[in-house]
């Protein structure tokens, strides 16, 4: 399994593999939203948190084809679905591997583009909560996605169309947890309930995506 | 014959005539496809059955 | 010796036969009741103390709407039977039920919308239950692409039925998630868009008439529609065999 994590980190690190996509999207974003909206820094502070969130579900979809695709382009998924490790764990792994080169990428910059943004202080601390614990779900919502389209040629747009309904409760739930944040008010509740959709979907969707790639594997 | 719809004329019209047009033209989808998958199966059963008794 | 079970209609032939000797009846009462009860409702009911007029789109909205997620119900329990007992017909019908509930969602929306706009002076406001609704259309449009972009039928069958599943989960969280998101907003903005247990006799008649007469209407629709699924996909499999003996 660790090799399997290594393997697809190192994949994701070379040229042309995706990594540093996602934060350029997130960050050429967080520069578009003030040139469209105004540089008002009241609305923008306002708007903020929803558009650090959003911003970080678009850059996560941006690299979801790439988990599996490759490999079944070059045979090498079947590999890994008669490979002793069961095919959830896989599917598990690779979500791992995508959350790691993408989503916590964007963890870790998203305070950066809150000064753009002109994210209220209190909420920066809230910002990185809820989105290192979200994030996550955005990576195995994606690979749920991406096992279904995993044999259509040209599944991208197709995958945003499937992937995005599935991110509105994370969406939802991790803007308002920033949102309260800034306010000072209580965020105890959309956090657990944000952690929740985490850990359910952690649970459950590997197991659904392991389904369509054994479908699409056939 | 018509009720006074009052200040909400448009509102209460549009909805009913927008309503009536999505479904008049669902159920005339749905029934156009239906004749159409419906003749080419005939057509490519024939073909078939012509086939097989020479 | 069999015993006449539900399952029988799971045998397309038997389904085509049956669907057929049905379709008529059902295709003919949903009209009436549709066409009768829209009627009533539009020609015949006074208008509300506070609603005025508008009220009476309460009589294409309500229906709408339970068509909208009633079809998706049905999606989930058929895509659940073709996933544990592989019986086309059920595929099939999930996938002819789809846009029936799409265009009903969009009904649904649409009249709400409409409905709003005396009460909120725009035509679109982001009250949860709309929004809900819009979040449903993504579900069905998803759904509906997936079934479109996959060849093999069987792949495309498995893989929207899995859609389904899922989607149905992440469907009702984004219900909550909707109306709690919509917390936001002062209150007062949410319109309660169902009928309030004190609705006058008056009203619920010619509810309860297109409430049954959209239902009818989906059911026409469905039946309709899997036969022509059911027939393509004869279709498919006589020009494969064709290609195949040429």
């Amino acid at each position: 399994m660790i090799a399997l994590l290594t393997r697809d980190l190192r994949l994701a690190f070379r040229a042309g593999g995706g990594f540093g996509l996602g934060l350029g999207f997130f960050l050429v974003l967080a520069v578009l939203v003030p040139l469209g909206v105004g540089p008002d820094p009241r609305t923008l502070g306002l708007i903020a948190p929803g558009i650090l969130w959003v911003g970080a579900l678009l850059a996560c979809l941006l690299s979801l084809d790439r988990i599996f695709a490759l490999d079944h382009e070059d045979g090498s998924l079947d590999l890994l679905a008669t490979a002793p490790i069961p095919l959830e764990g896989v599917v598990a792994i690779k979500a791992l591997a995508h959350w790691l080169t993408t989503g916590l990428p964007l963890v870790l910059v998203a305070p950066l583009l809150g000064v753009l943004l002109n994210l209220a202080p209190p909420a920066y601390g809230w910002l990185l909560l809820s989105l290192l614990i979200g994030t996550p779900a955005l990576s195995v919502i994606g690979a749920f996605g991406a096992a279904l389209t995993v044999g259509l040629k040209r599944g991208g747009l197709l995958l945003s169309l499937l992937v995005l309904p599935l991110y509105i409760p994370t969406l939802v739930y991790g803007a308002e947890v920033v949102i309260r944040g800034a306010q000072g008010l209580d965020t105890l509740t959309p956090l657990l309930l944000l952690a929740g959709i985490t850990a359910g979907s952690a649970a459950i969707l590997p197991f659904a995506a392991a389904l369509a790639l054994r479908v699409n594997l056939r | 014959m018509m009720p006074d719809l009052g200040t909400y004329a448009t509102e209460v019209t549009l909805a009913y005539l927008g309503s009536l047009a999505l479904i008049g033209g669902l159920t005339l989808w749905v029934w156009l496809r239906g004749r159409r998958v419906r003749a080419e199966l005939e057509t490519i059963e024939n073909r078939s059955e012509r086939k097989r008794h020479g | 010796m069999s015993t006449t079970s539900l399952w029988e209609y799971a045998n397309p032939v038997k389904f085509m036969r049956l669907s057929g000797q049905v379709l008529p009846w059902v295709a003919g009462l949903a009209a009436l009741l549709v066409g009768g009860g829209l009627f009533w409702g539009f020609f015949l009911t006074p208008d509300d103390f506070r609603q005025g007029s508008t009220v009476k789109i309460i009589f294409l909205h309500v229906p709408a709407a339970l068509v909208a997620i009633n079809a998706w119900v049905m999606m989930l329990v058929a895509s659940l039977v073709w996933l544990i007992r592989r019986h086309h017909v059920a595929a099939l019908a999930a996938k002819a039920a789809a846009p029936v509930g799409a265009v009903m969602t969009v009904i649904g929306l649409f009249t709400g919308a409409v409905w709003g706009q005396p009460m909120w002076g725009t035509w679109w406001a982001w009250d949860p239950r709309l929004t809900a609704f819009l979040i449903l259309f993504l579900f069905y449009l998803g759904y509906i692409a997936l079934w479109s972009a996959i060849e093999d039928a069987d792949t495309a069958a498995d893989l929207t039925a899995v859609l389904c599943l899922v989607g149905t989960v992440f469907a009702v969280l984004s219900r909550y998630a909707a109306f709690f998101w919509s917390q936001g907003l002062h209150q007062g903005a949410s319109l309660s868009l169902q009928p309030g247990t004190r609705m006058d006799w008056v009203y619920k008649a010619p509810l309860y008439a297109c409430m049954a007469g959209f239902t009818l209407l989906f059911v026409a629709l469905l039946l309709a529609g899997t036969r022509t699924e059911i027939r393509a996909r004869r279709s498919r499999a006589l020009m494969v065999r064709e290609r195949m003996y040429a």
